[in-house]
């Protein structure tokens, strides 16, 4: 049964037992602090209990990981803007849909008879755009590293004219690096695996070097998280700041050198608007002008609305730079909740809140 | 972020491969990739495309690194 | 020569209680192999049913059934509406005796597809012995509702009730198949999620199985865990019973597929709604000789104890996950939707 989900035995118990002992011992016996900045790190960590794991003091938060959290309400306008309004077929990925921008979110727009669909991959967008060849099709592309080759490559692979991409891509080195200038308590990164299967490890050496700070690439089965952990414990013990590769079955130095290729034909960088941080200077991707038939903001002429001030009394600008972690914001599981959301770390199902919440993480059980 | 499984590769034809779900089967793009890849391989897929052709032996490569960690700490004691 | 409309779809006047409703109404009943469970039943077409019922108490339970899309792999409307139905009784320790219907449909409804939902929701009555005694039906404009919608009131006997709050400290619970199918399978039908092969619902009666359950002894709760699946399930039964509960990952039966296609999606299994299945609390000295007669029937060859009720964390409900770690497993919010991140 496990075949399918683990192929390669990454979830045995008594390995995990070892390695949380390993931990205990490794644990300098004051407070840690480490931050991930992947969703999909935190919903491990939830999923699997791993904090129980843990020894006292080694504290684990998730920066700016969620992607969908991440993104502007103004993006998020101009996409309901174009559903509403531009009589457009809205593709995006699911964890899209329940995200609030100023006023709606994309399933309220659906509700008031916009045409917007879930889809699992940027060539589905594709696939409905030559299907309905009348109709113009909008792919609303979230997503780091990780999900922008996908949407280059479909961008470069002559799609109908009827298609196009209103691109909110962003950047995951840029973002560890605005959240150090934030955040000094913060001791070591646990860098995403999946980020970095495209960008590869070396892209943190001028991180770790230039901010004297340990990286760990972790994958995302609960041993990987462990040893990643373990990682990161041994180089502060040691007195050591470098990049560890702690997925070197995903994970070469120098990335995945194809789909960082058709990325920077697709793409250039450009600034963006990350919610609940503001600005971060070349962290985000914008559509090549060579390919700007396929840009839906400028094919439509849609600007953005500004976008919303986080409500008075949500954490979540504190939770994003990892210095609150979701059970200390006074509105988490009582204003706020994933059906009413009230800041990002709620919105998107990767977001720390909605992770906490949906899975019942505490500090520690 | 970024959801990626590994998933085993039934058949391969032009840019697409034929992926295991347990039973049922999916597709995967293999446009993202530089290397081949063949019926058997695992591949690491994200939003319907392959972004990494894995290896079972480095999984296996991956048991050892933890389980070197783990007999360094048990012998160092520390 | 092309049939008169109103022989292949349901029109306005369907609805409106003359003649052709009439014909319809005859037509259908004819599917229903048992149409009386007293002295006046459908084929009287009187304005209501009568019921002579066994000694007991007497359990009744509504629902009004909406699925999308109307079929799916392994079920559809008909076989959800009465298995539904038929499954609340049971799990309140009731042997299902008699159901009525209510058919809300829209105009322009093919009758055929409608015959072919009715036929599945026959054969779940059949299967368990429950007569359809009373219906109603009802036509909307086209375009004022989605197809179809069906009510239904299921009327049961108990010896003994068996609540969902029965709960009490050192009960096992028990599962009595794989978690997740109708889920999975009505989300990939919906979502249109390219998959080859099928995921099938369980869709399923489960009075069978319960009666099984029931004869052994020791039972003390019961629930199905429909909507928010097995998480929803046991958050009930722990608030409601004022226990906590603990589960065992490595024990919670999820067929590969489910698993496969959930891990791309996203989404926990433990998430995903069934319509065949049963969760039942049992007193420790009777949960192997339960499981064993759970065992014996198809419907329960996956049966398993996943774990038991404790004195501790009340009203909350513990995962012990399969590296060995421990976290609360929290009441779902909402429909899952697929995700990326």
């Amino acid at each position: 049964m496990t075949a399918v989900t683990d192929p390669f035995r990454l979830r045995d118990p008594a390995r995990a037992e070892k390695l949380a002992r390993t931990l205990r011992r490794l644990a300098p016996g004051r407070t840690v602090k480490l931050v991930h900045v992947c969703g999909t790190h935190e919903a491990a960590i939830a999923e699997h209990g791993l904090r129980s794991l843990l020894p006292e003091g080694v504290e684990v938060y998730e920066g700016p990981g969620c992607p969908v959290c991440v993104t502007s309400t103004a993006d998020i306008n101009v996409a309901v803007k174009l559903a509403l309004e531009k009589d457009v077929v809205l593709c995006t990925f699911g964890d899209m849909l329940r995200v609030p921008g100023s006023e709606l979110t994309l399933e309220e727009a659906r509700a008031q008879g916009a045409d917007v669909r879930v889809v699992l991959s940027a060539a589905d967008a594709v696939r409905i755009a030559r299907e309905n060849p009348r109709k113009e099709v909008v792919f609303f592309a979230v997503g780091f590293e990780t999900t922008a080759p996908a949407t280059a490559a479909v961008l470069l692979g002559s799609p109908p004219h009827n298609f196009s991409v209103l691109c909110s891509h962003k950047l995951i080195p840029p973002a560890l690096e605005a959240l150090l200038r934030e955040n000094t308590a913060v001791e070591g990164f646990l860098a995403p695996g999946h980020v970095s299967v495209i960008i590869g490890a070396d892209a943190y050496r001028e991180l770790a070097r230039k901010h004297r700070i340990p990286v760990v690439v972790g994958g995302f089965e609960p041993l990987d998280v462990l040893y990643a952990v373990a990682l990161l414990l041994k180089q502060l013990r040691d007195g050591r700041a470098e990049v560890e590769n702690a997925y070197p079955r995903a994970v070469r130095p120098e990335g995945n050198p194809k789909a960082k290729e058709l990325m920077g034909r697709a793409f250039e960088v450009v600034d963006a608007v990350w919610r609940g941080i503001g600005t971060i200077p070349t962290s985000g991707l914008g559509i090549r002008e060579e390919l700007s038939r396929f840009d839906a903001r400028k094919k439509f002429g849609v600007e953005a609305g500004v976008g919303m001030e986080e409500p008075p009394g949500c954490r979540c600008p504190e939770v994003i730079m990892a210095k609150a972690v979701p059970t200390d914001c006074p509105l988490f599981g009582t204003a706020c909740t994933p059906l009413s959301p009230v800041g990002p770390c709620m919105v998107g199902a990767e977001g720390a809140c909605a992770i906490w919440y949906k899975y019942g993480e505490r500090p520690r059980l | 972020m970024c959801l990626a499984v590994p998933l085993k590769v039934v058949a391969v034809e032009g840019n697409e491969a034929t992926v295991d779900l347990g039973g049922v089967r999916s597709r995967a793009r293999l446009d993202l990739l530089g290397e081949e890849v063949k019926p058997g391989d695992y591949v690491l897929v994200h939003t319907g495309f392959a972004i990494r052709r894995l290896d079972p032996a480095d999984a296996e490569e991956t048991l050892k690194l933890f389980d070197e960690l783990l007999s360094a700490s048990d012998d160092g004691g520390d | 020569m092309r049939k008169p409309l109103s022989e292949e779809k349901i029109t306005a006047l369907h609805g409106a209680g003359g003649e052709l409703m009439n014909r319809l109404v005859a037509e259908l009943r004819e599917l229903f192999p048992l149409r009386a469970a007293g002295e006046v039943g459908l084929d009287d077409l009187d304005d209501g049913a009568s019921l002579s019922l066994p000694q007991g108490e007497v359990v009744v339970t509504t629902d009004s059934h909406v699925v999308k899309p109307l079929s799916f792999p392994g079920g559809d409307i008909g076989k959800l509406a009465a298995s539904g139905t038929v499954n609340d009784l049971a799990v309140m320790g009731a042997r299902p005796v008699a159901m009525t219907l209510g058919l809300i449909i829209e105009e322009g409804f093919p009758i055929s597809e409608l015959k072919k939902f009715l036929s599945s929701l026959a054969e779940v009555l059949r299967e368990v012995g429950a007569a359809l005694v009373t219906g109603d039906t009802k036509v909307m404009g086209k375009g004022e509702m989605d197809g179809l919608v069906m009510n239904t009131t299921g009327i049961g006997v108990a010896e003994r009730i068996i609540r969902d709050s029965g709960l009490r400290p050192g009960d096992k619970i028990i599962i009595t198949g794989p978690v997740g199918d109708h889920g999975m399978a009505v989300l990939a039908a919906r979502e249109g999620i390219p998959v080859e092969g099928e995921i099938k619902s369980d869709v399923s009666p489960i009075w069978p199985l319960v009666e099984r359950a029931l004869s052994i002894g020791g039972v003390t709760a019961m629930k199905d865990p429909t909507r928010g699946g097995l998480a929803a399930a046991l958050n009930e039964m722990a608030r409601k019973s004022g226990v906590g509960i603990t589960v065992r990952e490595e024990e919670i039966p999820v067929r590969p597929e489910v698993r496969g296609l959930a891990e791309l999606l996203g989404i926990s299994p433990l998430n995903l709604a069934c319509e065949g299945r049963a969760v039942i609390g049992v007193s420790p000295d009777r949960a192997e000789a339960v499981l064993s007669a759970l065992r014996e029937h198809p419907l329960g060859r996956d049966a398993r104890i996943i774990g038991e009720a404790i004195p501790e964390h009340r009203g909350k409900v513990v995962l012990e996950t399969r590296v060995g770690g421990r976290r609360y497993l929290e009441m779902p919010l909402g429909d899952p939707l697929p995700r990326i991140c």
